[in-house]
């Protein structure tokens, strides 16, 4: 309890401090180079130069925070991957060397290749299914609060509630998770699940499917509320049936959004860690990138010549979305 | 959506039948989640959740009266009382030996030998009756088939909250909560106001670089940063592991997105705003205050409620910055933990991950209009 009231000292210390930042550096500001005075030139001057700090001034706190906390670990992470397990001595390129040639690794980016084409794929179409189809029936609203109700729930929490699921008792015993239910009341045998080689790991993706499809269904379904009503009349009116205007008509015309929700899961494919952990630890064959770069963070003391080079691994795969991206906010900035 | 009369029917009735498939695949794993953390540890260990509405079977052991307990009934000596307790249930078969839990069906008498009988109801009620008086200062034992009746209970609960740790790692969960969510909100906010309405050269570049930033993956920054808390811990001599530590770090892992949603919002209120102030005389420190930041009120919102779903939900940044022994443990890594130690006790692991996951379902479900809006204008980050 009171460890609450810390926090809650420091929420306040915190906001009073950044805001005393704010405040007193602006003061400062303002009294080195004060706009007003008798000396019109010189106020005018003043004003300039103070105009040109200022930015500079608001923006300090936040690119402190990222400069420490998101581009000095970057180029820093480089540099590791290249050095032994303590970080301390040079070696070259032996960290990727090692990788190209360790069994995990391989599995590991076989896997993740696999959660790759799956995860984004099948979030993605959901999410197009259920917008298209909560957006015709009256109680739709609903139905999308509760697919979207997921989104909240933790990656490990959805791994106990999948783990349930999956969960699997002798032949013969009462099946308590509803697959091996359903698969012995159909007159199939009960199996467990998660320790059968290569198709655990669609068990597994489907724990992060069942999480995303809402977020894929509400950037979807206001992109084709967004759809201008002409085309999809002059459509109807040239005698088109429901599942043509939808493929035909207003799918063409939501493929940014598409993409963009199709890339948003891409990279959070590439991170994800906790299901894995939780679910089987990288047993049975299932290990991911991200899953092997925290084993080796912390194994026997930590290497982090090898858990750096991984996640430089993770980093290059996320590029070209990153790119990708970038160019696209400058081209709608450019737009406004 | 304006199909002919001919295909509307079965279209739409198509449609319905999916969705509702929809809504049941995606609210009944949470659901059997629940209701498991609400039932009996023993009925859930032996059923599954979908029958928590029906009676269960329960194979039960009991003992009779011994010989102090009988009296003597029209020379015949009796032993009577119930198996059950108090305790509802339906008898439906008994046995005296454990190979044969179920020699006898619920009102007949089996035989024990010299005379002796014994009837169970299906009650539980039961009668021994002897020739001879009976000299045993044990029991006779019994196996029964029970039938019960659905039980409900917070139990279950009541334990994780207690012995399992689950109470302590609530409240760590929160300390790492709140000001992580809200120290983020105004560092980011003047930043955001000065990428959107002040013009200086590099711009365009600081705003690429959030950008740019925003799909970082966390797996880049724990070796170094872990690295540079062990050195600064060891400078100060202070521990490397902090509340203090992890609020940084959230904030820092926070900071692009905060950016970038507050920046996209700001950027978007009308400029005569801006002007009539600035024509006013108002410096941009108090059109900053005074204008923007309450104008901006729905994408602090939004950012707050994500950031806040992300540091309760995250598992990553609390093991590596605030460790995994027991007593800094968060929601997520004790539920980890769980996983491993107690993977079959789905009484402990259901209410515990209900415990976990009710916060964010709150917040959720009050908040989600803001949810939706900042999602929508931040669609480029995923989580």
């Amino acid at each position: 309890m009171q460890q609450l009231f810390w926090a809650l000292g420091t929420v306040v210390i915190g906001v009073v401090g950044c805001a005393g930042y704010f405040y007193v550096s602006n003061l400062v500001l303002d009294t080195l180079l004060p706009g007003r005075g008798p000396d019109p030139v010189r106020a005018g001057r003043n004003i300039n130069r103070a105009n040109l700090i200022r930015p500079w001034l608001f923006l300090a706190p936040a690119i402190l925070a990222l400069g420490i906390y998101l581009v000095y670990p970057v180029i820093e992470s480089v540099w590791l991957s290249l050095h032994d397990r303590s970080g301390q001595n040079f070696v070259g390129l032996s960290n990727y060397v090692w990788m190209l040639n360790d069994p995990g690794f391989r599995e590991s980016m076989f896997n993740n290749m696999l959660w790759l084409l799956v995860v984004p794929a099948a979030a993605t179409g959901f999410g197009l299914a259920a917008a298209a189809l909560t957006d015709r029936i009256w109680w739709g609203n609903i139905a999308k609060s509760l697919i979207f109700m997921p989104m909240a729930i933790s990656f490990v929490g959805a791994s106990v509630i999948w783990k349930f699921i999956y969960d699997y008792r002798a032949p013969g015993e009462p099946q308590i998770g509803i697959l091996n239910a359903l698969v012995t009341w159909f007159g199939g045998d009960p199996q467990a699940w998660l320790t059968i080689p290569f198709w655990n790991n669609f068990f597994l993706m489907v724990i992060l499917v069942w999480i995303q499809t809402g977020f894929a269904m509400v950037i979807l379904s206001a992109a084709l509320r967004g759809i201008p009503e002409e085309t999809v009349e002059a459509a109807v009116l040239d005698g088109a049936n429901p599942i043509q205007i939808f493929f035909r008509i207003k799918m063409p015309q939501i493929w940014g959004t598409i993409a963009v929700v199709w890339t948003t899961i891409t990279i959070l494919v590439l991170k994800v860690f906790d299901i894995v952990l939780a679910m089987t630890n990288g047993q049975w064959r299932t290990q991911v990138l991200a899953n092997l770069m925290f084993d080796w963070m912390f194994r026997g003391g930590g290497d982090f010549g090898r858990g750096a080079a991984i996640a430089v691994v993770i980093m290059v795969l996320v590029i070209p979305i990153m790119v990708w991206n970038i160019r696209r906010a400058n081209a709608e900035m450019k737009g406004h | 959506m304006e199909a002919t009369p001919a295909t509307k029917s079965p279209l739409t009735l198509v449609t319905h039948l999916t969705v509702l498939l929809l809504v049941a695949l995606w609210t009944l794993p949470t659901a059997g989640l629940f209701i498991s953390s609400l039932r009996d540890k023993d009925q859930l260990a032996v059923s599954g959740w979908w029958t928590a509405l029906s009676s269960s079977s329960q194979s039960l052991q009991g003992r009779t009266g011994a010989a102090p307990d009988q009296k003597e009934e029209n020379g015949v000596y009796v032993i009577t009382g119930n198996l059950l307790g108090d305790t509802a249930g339906r008898v439906s078969a008994f046995g005296t030996t454990s190979r044969e839990p179920e020699a006898y069906e619920a009102g007949a008498a089996a035989d024990l030998g010299d005379g002796a009988t014994l009837t169970v109801g299906e009650d539980g009620a039961y009668r021994l009756e002897s020739p001879v008086p009976f000299e045993s200062k044990r029991g006779q034992r019994v196996f029964v088939t029970a039938e019960q009746p659905p039980r409900f209970t917070l139990d279950n609960y009541r334990e994780v909250l207690r012995s399992e740790g689950i109470g302590r790692s609530f409240v760590n969960s929160l300390t790492v909560a709140v000001p992580a969510t809200i120290i983020p909100i105004l560092i980011a906010a003047f930043a955001a106001y000065a990428l959107a309405w002040m013009e200086f050269p590099g711009r365009a570049l600081l705003i690429a670089a959030v950008v740019g930033l925003l799909v970082v993956p966390l797996q880049m920054s724990l070796i170094p940063l872990l690295r540079l808390y062990n050195g600064v811990a060891e400078v100060f001599g202070v521990p490397a592991k902090t509340y203090l530590g992890i609020w940084l770090a959230h904030t820092g892992f926070g900071m692009p997105l905060a950016i970038y949603l507050l920046r996209n919002y700001m950027a978007g209120l009308p400029r005569e705003v801006l002007e009539s102030a600035r024509v006013d005389g108002a410096s941009d420190f108090e059109i900053f205050t005074k204008i923007i930041l309450p104008l901006s009120f729905p994408a602090l919102a939004s950012f707050a409620i994500f950031q806040f779903l992300w540091v309760w939900n995250d598992l990553l940044v609390a093991i590596v910055f605030l460790g995994a022994q027991d007593e800094s443990l968060v929601l997520t890594g004790r539920l980890v933990n769980l996983l491993g130690s107690r993977g079959g006790n789905w009484e402990i692991l259901t209410a515990s991950a209900f415990i976990t996951i009710v916060v964010p379902l709150l917040v959720f479900f009050t908040l989600q209009r803001y949810l939706v809006r900042g999602l929508l204008a931040g669609s480029v980050k995923g989580g």
